[in-house]
């Protein structure tokens, strides 16, 4: 099994066999060639093994991150119809932002019908600015997507990409569907180029195997799959690093993953072995979103953080001015200071030595004070953003008398470390801390490990009205009536089984799925004293885990 | 989008409580409500913060009540999470870290009076006087007001601060002859000790936008700007709209809207309201966008139509005559207050409290002390048909040396025998004590 992650300064690449790794590549990313960068490291970890003989590709690029993130995104006709409630011109991204006429209300009834004329007049302004994507979107479309169904009808001819809201995601929340389709349609061309150029390059190399894909949810998804679904690769690489440590986690604990880099730190909890979710979506670039996302939370410390005297007072990072002065950098960094202690022995000690004791002159201290004291500050501030965490997920609102007095707190007590100066920092941390701290092995390609052995992933939310006498999933493309008693356990029924298919469309394998209700209501609808109904919501998921055969193997 | 106003929000649905299994205040009353706001995107907004809510504990229950025969007895879980969502709100507001906040919770509570026996009118205990009276306890807050915009007179509030003329209370609803709980009328303005510090306005059925919103420019807002209180509180009920199914009014979302940016209160509480699929979920909408000094502007009922629910011409004379009526009663207040002063030192009422949705008939004989100095020490002998008698003496929080003296010594000679439970709440020591046979 081959996993690959592109990250911001070094592409990883691990072989694994069986649960060893059999081969491990660390090559540095050239951002303006990606591609390169994966078809190197391939070749560079697959060097002297037959291709054939390589069983599942698992890719986690920063691909569509950095498209976003530097704004190099194809321009989008954005077709909104959104009804009454918050004005839609707050939502607007950029001028290609259309308010439309039309209407859905929470229960998926129309309230104002889609006007045909102003769709077409539209598209044909669209066409005219030279848009070639459109994402269409319409308010509670998840509870029926009439509309957007209606609107991609009438302008299907004459796009290249054409979203739709409901197709991203089964949760409510339109500002966030419009970003999430935006990007979708946004990122969906440059990541159609790239990925079928990475699968026939595999081809050409032998590789008989489909290539899958990862997303920020720590799952994987087929490649033809992420056509349709560009937007759920971003952020892979920190989910990568994540699924990485499963393997090493305890099924019986909770624990605080820790990837130190050299700019900043990533943190993120393990149930169980299993990573905690964000509560709606990732958000990246400004944009907030309906991908869904592991959970984690970065702070501006690491590695190569600048560390310097302000006011008399010791201060480490967000900012980063380069590498440590033990490797020719500019400014002294908390590895400096790592290496200055003898902790690490890699680089020019001297120079380490150098750059701690000018800190040390302004603060009146010795070489070894200083160092001791940069290595204290910077495991706080690691203490600090893992109390924040920690805090923000228990303080997670809830909706039920029952949650809020029965719900479950996070208390994690153990530390698995991951990143360059994961070794030289876990025993220190432990004493600051007083937690169990263990460095994952082959931490330093973690990301890749993580890659390697994730399996599929996805969700699906579905909603009954029996009043109304329908169910759907709208992103399934799912609808059909419903009895009038129908209950909440034949709508679970249905939802693992809308979860299933869809996992299997996904590239899952039929007997490694981990499935779980996320969410399941059921609510008396009455109308003047008597019952005339039940609204059902049910949400399940393919809990992120790993694939069976390396589960099994790890075993 | 960024909020004018950094505004906190306790988003507490109790989905899984009821009174009853079709009763308005069921599972089901916030879920449409859940739909928009989560659809809107309402909690993304910058500087929008949910904020988890706590449980109200006995002792600021009884900071307010006395209950019969124990705060456990006549509260539900529901109802502890209702007041604690109110208190996490004021938390935040008080603390600094939010300009305003509102406390989407439920069950209500402006119907529960001093002594509680039980539920009226779907309240079990007052969350907004919990709140108020922990403000006071940990903040130190002095002068309030309560507005109360619900459809139904807020008897409940009404009854707890008709004694105290620190507290502000102005409540807007439906004409009492055409109404639960039937009372609230202009006359109606607190006791010997507080005249003028309770403001009633009956509206007539059929009020829309702009009655409710001639009676803020007119009597609201000036009063709340002679009062100078510290804290506006609104007890933001919204049965008054055109779609409610057990009142008669005819306002709507941007009216509520509107109403919420001109009266600017620092914490808002959701009390009535029932129409829970054309009305919540607009209402609610419109109110955390003003609230919040956003564009509410597009927010409207699918079937809103201003054409159907205009006030009749008859209404708005109604209306203004009501105004009137209350504005040249207040210049009476002074006069009268003079006179009870002059007047015997303790002043009594005799009162029948009717608890519908417990089904209980309470009798009670109220009796005050009228002070110079002070809210007035206040003794209420209450006899419920459910067998229990209890006698309730509240020293107010600032009170002076005579009133404490007086409460202690009804206290101290109150024999035990006569009562099922004599309670103590001295509100200058934060106190409660029982005391029983």
């Amino acid at each position: 099994m081959l996993g690959l992650d592109v990250g911001g300064t070094h592409t990883d690449v691990v072989v694994i066999h069986g649960k060893e790794v059999a081969r491990k590549a660390k090559i540095l990313t050239n951002q303006d060639n990606l591609l390169e960068s994966v078809l190197c490291g391939m070749l560079e970890a697959t060097a002297g093994i037959e291709p054939r003989l390589i069983q599942r590709v698992v890719v986690s690029t920063t691909l569509a991150t950095n498209a976003i993130v530097e704004g190099r995104l194809e321009p989008v006709g954005m077709v909104v119809a959104s009804g009454p409630g918050v004005n839609p011109a707050s939502f607007a991204i950029d001028d290609h932002f259309y308010p439309v006429r039309g209407a859905i209300d929470h229960r998926g009834r129309e309230i104002a019908p889609l006007r045909d004329e102003e769709i077409r007049d539209v598209g044909r302004i669209l066409k005219a600015a030279g848009i070639r994507h459109v994402a269409l979107v319409g308010k509670f479309s998840t509870r029926n997507p009439g509309h957007e169904l209606r609107m991609r009808d009438l302008l299907a001819d004459g796009f290249d990409t054409v979203a739709m809201g409901h197709q991203v995601s089964g949760q409510l929340n339109f500002p966030r569907r419009i970003a999430t389709a935006y990007l979708n349609a946004a990122v969906a061309p440059i990541s159609r180029r790239f990925y079928e150029a990475v699968q026939r390059s595999m081809e050409r190399q032998g590789f008989r195997v489909p290539l899958e894909i990862l997303k920020a949810d720590g799952g994987t998804m087929a490649q033809q799959r992420s056509l349709q679904y560009a937007v759920e690769t971003i952020l892979s690489g920190p989910a990568a690093s994540v699924m990485g440590t499963v393997a090493f986690a305890d099924p019986a604990k909770e624990e605080v993953v820790l990837d130190i880099g050299g700019t900043t730190t990533d943190i993120a909890i393990l149930v169980n072995g299993v990573p905690l979710l964000e509560r709606v979506g990732i958000s990246i670039g400004g944009y907030r979103t309906l991908v869904r996302a592991l959970r984690s939370h970065s702070i501006g410390v690491g590695g190569d953080s600048w560390v310097r005297v302000e006011s008399g007072a010791l201060k480490v990072g967000p900012e980063r001015k380069g590498r440590a002065v033990a490797y020719g950098g500019p400014e002294p960094t908390p590895t400096d200071a790592l290496i200055a202690l003898g902790a690490e022995t890699s680089g020019h000690r001297q120079r380490a030595v150098d750059g701690i004791q000018r800190l040390g002159f302004q603060l009146g201290k010795g070489v070894r004070d200083t160092a001791e004291m940069i290595v204290s500050k910077t495991g706080s501030l690691i203490l600090g953003g893992i109390e924040h965490l920690v805090r923000e997920v228990n303080s997670q609102p809830v909706y039920t008398i029952h949650q809020l007095l029965e719900g479950k707190r996070v208390d994690p007590r153990d530390l698995i470390l991951i990143g360059a100066p994961a070794k030289e920092l876990a025993s220190r941390l432990g004493a600051a801390s007083g937690w169990q701290v263990r460095v994952a092995p082959d931490h330093e390609v973690a990301n890749a490990i993580g890659a390697a052995v994730a399996r599929t992933t996805c969700e699906v939310t579905v909603v009954a009205d029996t009043a109304l006498g329908y169910v759907s999933a709208p992103e399934e493309g799912y609808r059909a009536a419903i009895d009038r008693n129908a209950t909440e356990e034949e709508i679970v029924k249905l939802a693992l089984t809308l979860l299933w298919n869809k996992a299997l469309r996904l590239g899952a394998d039929e007997d490694d799925l981990t499935m779980e209700i996320l969410e399941a209501q059921q609510f008396n609808m009455v109308k003047g004293f008597h019952r005339v109904g039940r609204s059902i919501r049910v949400r399940a998921q393919v809990k992120p885990g790993l694939i069976k055969t390396y589960r099994e193997i790890a075993a | 989008m960024k909020a004018a106003r950094k505004t906190g929000l306790v988003f507490f649905p109790a989905f899984d409580w009821a009174i009853s299994e079709t009763h308005p205040e069921r599972e089901e009353r916030l879920l449409y409500t859940q739909d928009q706001v989560f659809e809107e995107g309402i909690l993304d907004i910058d500087g929008l913060v949910e904020l988890k809510p706590g449980l109200a504990t006995a002792r600021d229950v009884e900071r307010v009540h006395f209950c019969v025969p124990d705060p456990e007895t006549v509260t539900t879980k529901s109802h502890l999470v209702a007041a604690g969502g109110c208190i996490a709100v004021a938390d935040a507001v008080l603390g600094g870290k939010l300009d305003c906040g509102f406390a989407l919770v439920r069950p209500p509570g402006h119907h529960a009076m001093r002594v509680v026996h039980g539920a009226r009118g779907f309240c079990n205990i007052n969350i907004e006087a919990i709140m108020v009276e922990y403000l006071r306890h940990a903040y130190g807050v002095d002068r309030v007001a309560i507005v109360d915009t619900d459809c139904h007179h807020g008897d409940g509030t009404q009854d707890i601060y008709w004694h105290e003329p620190d507290t502000l209370f102005i409540s807007l609803h439906q004409d009492g002859r055409t109404l639960y709980p039937g009372s609230g009328f202009v006359s109606e303005m607190g006791g010997p000790n507080a005249l003028g510090a309770t403001v009633n306005i009956p509206l007539p059925p059929g009020t829309s936008e702009e009655g409710f919103l001639t009676v803020m420019d007119r009597v609201v807002l000036p009063i709340l700007e002679e009062f100078k209180p510290e804290l506006i509180i609104n007890s933001a009920g919204q049965d008054n709209h055109y779609s409610d199914p057990i009142t008669q009014m005819n306002f709507c979302a941007q009216g509520y809207a509107r109403l919420t940016e001109k009266l600017q209160p620092h914490i808002a509480v959701l009390e009535g309201g029932y129409s829970i699929e054309g009305a919540l979920p607009y209402v609610n909408v419109g109110l955390m966008l003003a609230l919040a000094g956003l564009d509410y502007s597009w927010v409207r009922e699918p079937d809103y139509d201003p054409e159907r629910i205009r006030q009749d011409a008859e209404v708005g004379r109604f209306i203004a005559l009501t105004c009137d009526h209350l504005l040249e009663l207040r210049e009476t207040c002074e006069v009268a207050r003079r006179t009870s002063l002059a007047g015997p030192e303790f002043v009594r009422r005799n009162r029948t409290i009717f608890y519908d949705t417990a089904g209980v008939v309470e009798n009670q004989r109220e009796m005050v002390r009228v002070c110079r100095d002070c809210a007035g020490t206040v003794s209420i002998d209450s006899h419920a048909d459910t067998g229990y008698h209890i006698l309730a003496i509240r020293i107010p929080r600032k009170a002076c040396a005579a009133c404490v003296e007086t409460g202690w010594r009804w206290f101290d000679q109150a024999d035990p025998r006569e009562y099922n439970c004599i309670g103590m709440q001295d509100g200058q020591s934060d106190l409660y004590q029982v005391k029983r046979e």
